[in-house]
C-alpha cells in the first residue's frame, strides 16, 4: 500500500519526508561536516576533492558545485543542512532562500519587507493566480 | 508542589539573534521587532520563574540525519550554544535542571509518550533566540532551562493533536514535582515562513492571526488542524507552529481532571518580516 502524501500538490515546495531523507542522507551529512572550521577550509581549498570523499551521486555533487539549491532539494537535500554550504560561502539565510525563487537578492528582500509572498494563487499547483 | 504559572510563545528566527549579537537592534528594520518584546522583559523581572521548560526544534545542529528523535528532553546540567556555521552566538551557556527534567521524563514516558533522553547536546538558535528575546542581553540567564526538542525538520513531524496531548502530560508531570517551583513553559518557532523552493518567502498574515486567536480561545479545535493546512497556508517551515500546542496543552484550562479558568492574555504581538519569517509572540498567564 502506498503512503499518504497529501503534500505533493503544493507549488514550489518539496516536503522533506522519509523518502527524500533516504535519497539525501549522504548529501545532508556532507553539509553537516561543514560545521567544523577545518572541514570548511578543506572544502574551500578543493571542492571537488572534498565532495569525492562522500558517497554522493554525481548529480548531487554537481548540484553542490553549481550552488543550485533547488536541484539539491530535488535530490534529497534539506534546507537546514544546505544552509551550512551557505554559511561556508558567507551567505545569509535570506540570500539562500531568495536564490531559489528566481528573484534577485534586492527583489526578494523588497518582497519580504512588503509583507512576503502572498498565499493567494500559491496553494495548489496549476491554480490560477 | 511545582506550578506552571504561564506559557510564552515566540518565533525563533536566527536573523533576530544575529541582529542582537551584531548590535543592529536600533536599525529601522529591526526596531519594531524588538519593541514587541519590551513588555516580556519587564514582565519576566516581576515573574521571576524558577525554571523554563523550553519547547524548540534543533535545525540540523545537535541532531544530524544519523539520529532523528521526535521528542527529546534535555536532562543535562548544562548546554553550550552551538556553532551553526557562523560561529557560536555570544550568549551565556544554558544551565539545565536535571532533577526536574528526569522527573518529567519518567512521568511523561509512563503516560505513553516515548521521549528520547539527552544528556549531552549543544543548543542552537531555536533555543537561544527566545532566551535573548524574553530575558534580554544578560551575562547569565536568570534561571535554569529544560530544553525540549521536537523534530519538525523531517516529515512526518508529530501531529498538532499529539503535541497538545503531550503538553497535558508535561503539566501533570511538573505539578507532581515535590518542590514549590514557579515553572514557565515556552513554545517557540513559526510563524508562517517557507525557506525553500520557488515558493520561498511565503507569509500568511491572516492565517497566523487566526492561529493566535484559536491558540488562545480554542486550542482543542486548533490541535485538530492537519499538517497539510500548515504547509499549504503557512509554508513548509510554518509547520514549526505545532510546537506551540505543547506549551498550550500544559495550561490549566485544558486540564480535564482539574479544569482551571481561561488564561489571561498578557501580551500579543505580530510583525512581518524578520528576514524570511513572520514573528509572533504571546504571553498567557494561568488562572
Amino acid at each position: 500500500m502506498s503512503l499518504d502524501k497529501p503534500y505533493t500538490d503544493v507549488p514550489g515546495t518539496t516536503i522533506f519526508d522519509a523518502d527524500m531523507s533516504r535519497m539525501g542522507y549522504h548529501l545532508n551529512q556532507f553539509c553537516m561536516s561543514l560545521m567544523k572550521a577545518e572541514n570548511r577550509a578543506r572544502f574551500k581549498a578543493n571542492e571537488r576533492a572534498y565532495l569525492d570523499e562522500w558517497p554522493m551521486t554525481e548529480e548531487q555533487k554537481q548540484a553542490v558545485l553549481d550552488r543550485d539549491l533547488n536541484r539539491c532539494i530535488s535530490l534529497g537535500g534539506n534546507i537546514y543542512f544546505l544552509a551550512k554550504i551557505g554559511a561556508t560561502d558567507g551567505k545569509s539565510f535570506q540570500q539562500m532562500a531568495g536564490s531559489m525563487t528566481g528573484m534577485t537578492e534586492d527583489q526578494y528582500r523588497e518582497m519580504m519587507i512588503k509583507g512576503g509572498r502572498s498565499v493567494e494563487g500559491n496553494r495548489y499547483t496549476g491554480e490560477k493566480k | 508542589m511545582a506550578k506552571i504559572s504561564a506559557s510564552v510563545f515566540t518565533s525563533h528566527v536566527p536573523a533576530i539573534g544575529a541582529a542582537l549579537d551584531l548590535g543592529k537592534t536600533g536599525e529601522d528594520y529591526w526596531k519594531p521587532v524588538f519593541a514587541g518584546y519590551d513588555f516580556a522583559k519587564q514582565w519576566e523581572k516581576e515573574q521571576k520563574p524558577d525554571v523554563v521548560f523550553l519547547v524548540f526544534n534543533d535545525h540540523a545542529t545537535a541532531f544530524s540525519l544519523d539520529m532523528i528523535p521526535t521528542f527529546a528532553i534535555g536532562t543535562a546540567a548544562e548546554y553550550q550554544p552551538a556553532d551553526e556555521g557562523w560561529g557560536p552566538r555570544p550568549v551565556p551557556k544554558v544551565i539545565g535542571h536535571p532533577k526536574l527534567a528526569a522527573h518529567i521524563a519518567q512521568s511523561v514516558i509512563q503516560d505513553d509518550f516515548d521521549l528520547t533522553i539527552v544528556n549531552k547536546m549543544d543548543v542552537d538558535h531555536g533555543l537561544t533566540v527566545p532566551l535573548s528575546l524574553i530575558f534580554g542581553q544578560v551575562d547569565a540567564w536568570p534561571c535554569p532551562v529544560i530544553p525540549f526538542a521536537v523534530n519538525v525538520v523531517q516529515y512526518p513531524v508529530p501531529s498538532g493533536r499529539r503535541c497538545f496531548m503531550l503538553g497535558k502530560a508535561i503539566r501533570k508531570a511538573i505539578e507532581s514535582y515535590d518542590e514549590p517551583l514557579n515553572v514557565q513553559i515556552w513554545g517557540t518557532g513559526g510563524m508562517s515562513h517557507q525557506l525553500q523552493g520557488p515558493r520561498a518567502g511565503l507569509i500568511n498574515r491572516e492565517w497566523d492571526n487566526a492561529f493566535l486567536d484559536k491558540l488562545i480561545n480554542d486550542p482543542e479545535g486548533l490541535s485538530k488542524v492537519p499538517h497539510i493546512d500548515y504547509v499549504r497556508e503557512a509554508g513548509s517551515e510554518g509547520i514549526e507552529l505545532v510546537m506551540w500546542l505543547i506549551a498550550r496543552g500544559a495550561m490549566s484550562d485544558v486540564n480535564e481532571t482539574k479544569k482551571g479558568s481561561a488564561p489571561t492574555v498578557r501580551h500579543r504581538f505580530y510583525h512581518v518580516p524578520a528576514s524570511n519569517t513572520a514573528v509572533g509572540h504571546l504571553i498567557l498567564e494561568n488562572n
